[in-house]
């Protein structure tokens, strides 16, 4: 495996890489089918776990499936795609989401940022401010989500009696907000680990050579610990808008979608378990994968992210 | 390869297990019928399995197995176990929305011969129709529910009989500074399409057309959206009316600020008990109707027992099933858990008088009630229903009417994607 990534990164690939192959001794060539067969078990476990569920759920899309009229299940092609996509309640769980996502994943970002510089400069207590901040990170989250609910409920919540007794999971704007709002508190200390990870990347010899130079803290900041950490960054914001945009458990608990705070996956599972429309609801599911490999192709593609698993 | 060896040996070892655990049951004792229904706090059929099992004589054991308290997760849960073919599950506590979706897909079996015969003697017609899919009966009524007009005669001396007559007197009662509101779902949920059946009913419609292929509207939708849009735009609409249901609406009753309750029996024992000043005045009513002549036709709940396709005992099962809600059995569950029976009889039992002041209107309301509509994708049409009446102050009647026709016609043919 080295010897190839060797061969790539100095130019003509594939020539030079077949002529390599060609010249692999007798041993390098069974250690290589050795390599193959330990991972076997873990291709054949990959590809039972994750591509056949995928697969499986490609082919429930293009057929009338409803568990409720089982006698007309028949394949009908890209009809439950073009249902989908014609349906405005999609682009409106399609728009929930993609505010959730943005929003909590901008604040949580600049947040962990601040979060995680406190935690890489705190001198004194330092374990504990770390196991601190790192809290509510470690509830579980639909523990958490209740809390938030019965805390916004009137009558018996502390947050809805500081505002008048209102009741704001039942009206849409405010219930996005508190769903952000409780994604922001339950993920920020996440992304501040990430972050922090970065930090410590960032040589301590450059900074102090900036401040010789002159730069001030915003630009010593900007200038040089941002940009050494981009890399960090990028998986942070990478990971993060991928497990936003599969938002489910807070909105679950917090307004079971109604109201018009419904998300992707919550549309995606009401099709699936409520109306056991297995056609439409793997429709759904597909369409959530793609996006999710757009956001993936977009942070890698275009802001050059570091796909995990590979050097940054 | 010791661990293969020991891997082979733990395989055989568990199916030498599974093999005896078979044979067991297939042996002389009681047969084990698993019964799968909502949690009962009162007791009631936790008595009713003990006496069913004795009953039996040796020939068969009931397990209580308690559901989730929602009704969806109840739903999902036989629905998923049902779809895999499990076998563990024999009895089936069946919300009356679910017969026709459970009957469709094959899930459960149809009763016939002396069973039917048994299932249908002295049972009231309505919870009966909630029991039957395509001419067939597929399942047993076991309780049913419905909804009646509860009112304080401190403020009104004659309950009204019509909707309009119900909003003049409220607003009456607002002139005169005095609790004027009329209680009723109305969140986005099942609560508030059961207001929106109860109305087409009443107004001498339906949902579906008689063979549940496609919506029905007309005049009846239009006046059914009519009175909710006028209720909820009037004085008399509680302010929350949009995310209220059926405990909100006990709550403001008992708070006093309301003179109008339409709910459930349930409603009855609470006052008794957390308001016993505002109780002296608490009074029944028969529902009211959309128009002076009609009484109204209120949509009813309740659950019917059915037998899986997958039960490995299906006959006990059926004898099981008629053992739980026969006569004693369903009177106390009456009586300990407050559900109305659905053997005619029993509301000529003085038995039931003590906790069922209100038994002769509950019998009358439940010989001319309307049932849900009828058809596999109840569930979807509900949500299209609940999503276009919900607020009810929101509603447009034409616009609405239209829309949600639409809708409920897509989601007969699995087109739609609910919300």
């Amino acid at each position: 495996m080295t010897a190839r990534t060797e061969v790539v990164t100095t130019g003509e690939p594939k020539v030079t890489e077949r002529k390599h192959r060609r010249q692999l001794s007798e041993g390098a060539k069974a250690e290589r089918r050795l390599g193959w067969l330990l991972c076997a078990p873990a291709v054949v476990v990959m590809i039972a776990v994750a591509a056949f569920p995928i697969i499986y759920a490609v082919w429930l899309s293009l057929q009338r499936y409803d568990l409720r009229f089982p006698n007309q299940a028949k394949f009908i092609g890209f009809s439950n795609y073009g249902a989908v996509l014609s349906s405005p309640y999609w682009w409106h769980a399609l728009w929930v989401t993609l505010i959730i996502t943005v929003v909590s994943v901008a604040v949580e970002f600049v947040l962990g940022m601040l979060l995680a510089i406190l935690m890489f400069r705190t001198i004194f207590f330092r374990g504990t401010v770390r196991t601190i901040i790192l809290i509510p990170y470690g509830i579980v989250t639909v523990a958490a989500a209740y809390g938030w609910q019965y805390a916004w409920t009137p009558n018996t919540g502390y947050l809805s009696a500081l505002f008048n007794n209102s009741a704001p999971l039942t009206k849409t704007g405010t219930a996005i907000a508190i769903i952000i709002l409780a994604e922001v508190w339950k993920t920020t200390p996440f992304m501040a680990l990430l972050l922090m990870a970065g930090l410590s990347l960032v040589p301590e010899d450059l900074t102090k050579a900036a401040r010789v130079d002159g730069a001030s803290a915003w630009q010593r900041f900007v200038r040089v610990t941002l940009p050494l950490m981009k890399p960090a960054i990028l998986v942070a914001l990478l990971f993060r808008t991928l497990d936003a945009f599969r938002i489910f458990d807070n909105i679950y608990i917090l307004t079971q979608g109604s109201n018009g705070t419904y998300s992707v996956s919550i549309l995606g599972y009401d099709n699936l378990f409520r109306a056991l429309n297995l056609g439409i609801g793997s429709a759904i599911s597909i369409l959530i994968f793609i996006c999710v490999a757009i956001i993936a192709v977009i942070y890698i593609k275009i802001f050059g992210a570091a796909a995990p698993g590979t050097e940054g | 390869m010791r661990s293969v060896v020991a891997g082979v040996v733990g395989v055989t070892m568990a199916s030498a297990t599974l093999a005896a655990c078979t044979s067991a049951s297939a042996g002389t004792g009681p047969v084990t019928i698993n019964f799968y229904s909502f949690d009962d706090h009162s007791g009631a059929v936790q008595t009713a399995v003990t006496n069913c099992s004795k009953q039996s004589n040796g020939k068969y054991t009931i397990t209580y197995n308690k559901l989730p308290a929602a009704a969806d997760d109840q739903r999902l849960q036989m629905a998923r176990r049902l779809a895999a073919g499990d076998t563990s599950m024999d009895i089936l506590g069946l919300d009356v929305t679910w017969e026709a979706e459970f009957s469709e897909a094959g899930w459960i079996l149809p009763w016939t011969g002396t069973y039917k015969q048994q299932a249908e003697a002295g049972t009231l017609k309505v919870p009966l129709q909630t029991a039957t899919w395509k001419g067939q009966l597929v399942a047993v009524p076991y309780n049913s529910n419905t909804q009646l007009l509860w009112y304080r005669d401190d403020l009104v001396q004659t309950p009204p009989t019509t909707w309009d007559q119900m909003i003049a007197d409220a607003e009456q009662l607002a002139k005169e500074g005095k609790p004027h509101l009329i209680e009723i779902q109305g969140a986005q949920y099942e609560g508030v399409t059961v207001w929106f059946n109860t109305l087409v009913a009443s107004a001498g419609g339906s949902i579906l057309t008689p063979d549940s292929s496609k919506a029905n509207p007309g005049q009846p939708w239009l006046t059914a959206l009519g009175i909710m849009k006028k209720e909820a735009t009037s004085v008399a609409a509680d302010p929350s009316l949009g995310v209220q249901m059926e405990d909100q609406n006990r709550l403001a009753m008992e708070a006093g600020t309301a003179a109008f309750e339409l709910n459930y029996p349930f409603v009855y024992p609470s006052m008794k008990t957390l308001q016993p000043e505002l109780f002296k005045h608490f009074k029944w009513a028969l529902y009211p109707g959309v128009t002076a002549n009609e009484p109204a036709r209120v949509t009813i709940g309740g659950i019917d027992l059915a037998i899986s396709k997958y039960s490995p005992h299906p006959d006990l099962a059926f004898q099981a099933a008629l053992c739980l809600r026969d006569k004693p059995n369903q009177l106390l569950a009456a009586t300990e858990g407050g559900l109305p029976p659905t053997l005619e009889s029993l509301y000529s039992d003085p038995a039931l008088f003590p906790d069922y002041p209100f038994h002769a209107e509950i019998l009358s309301s439940l010989q001319n009630a309307s049932v849900r509509p009828q058809t596999p994708a109840y569930q979807s049409v509900s949500i299209v229903i609940s999503h276009h009446v919900s607020p009810p102050a929101g509603i447009d009647p034409p616009a609405t009417e239209q829309a949600m026709a639409g809708e409920i016609n897509k989601a007969l043919e699995s087109k739609l994607v609910i919300p």
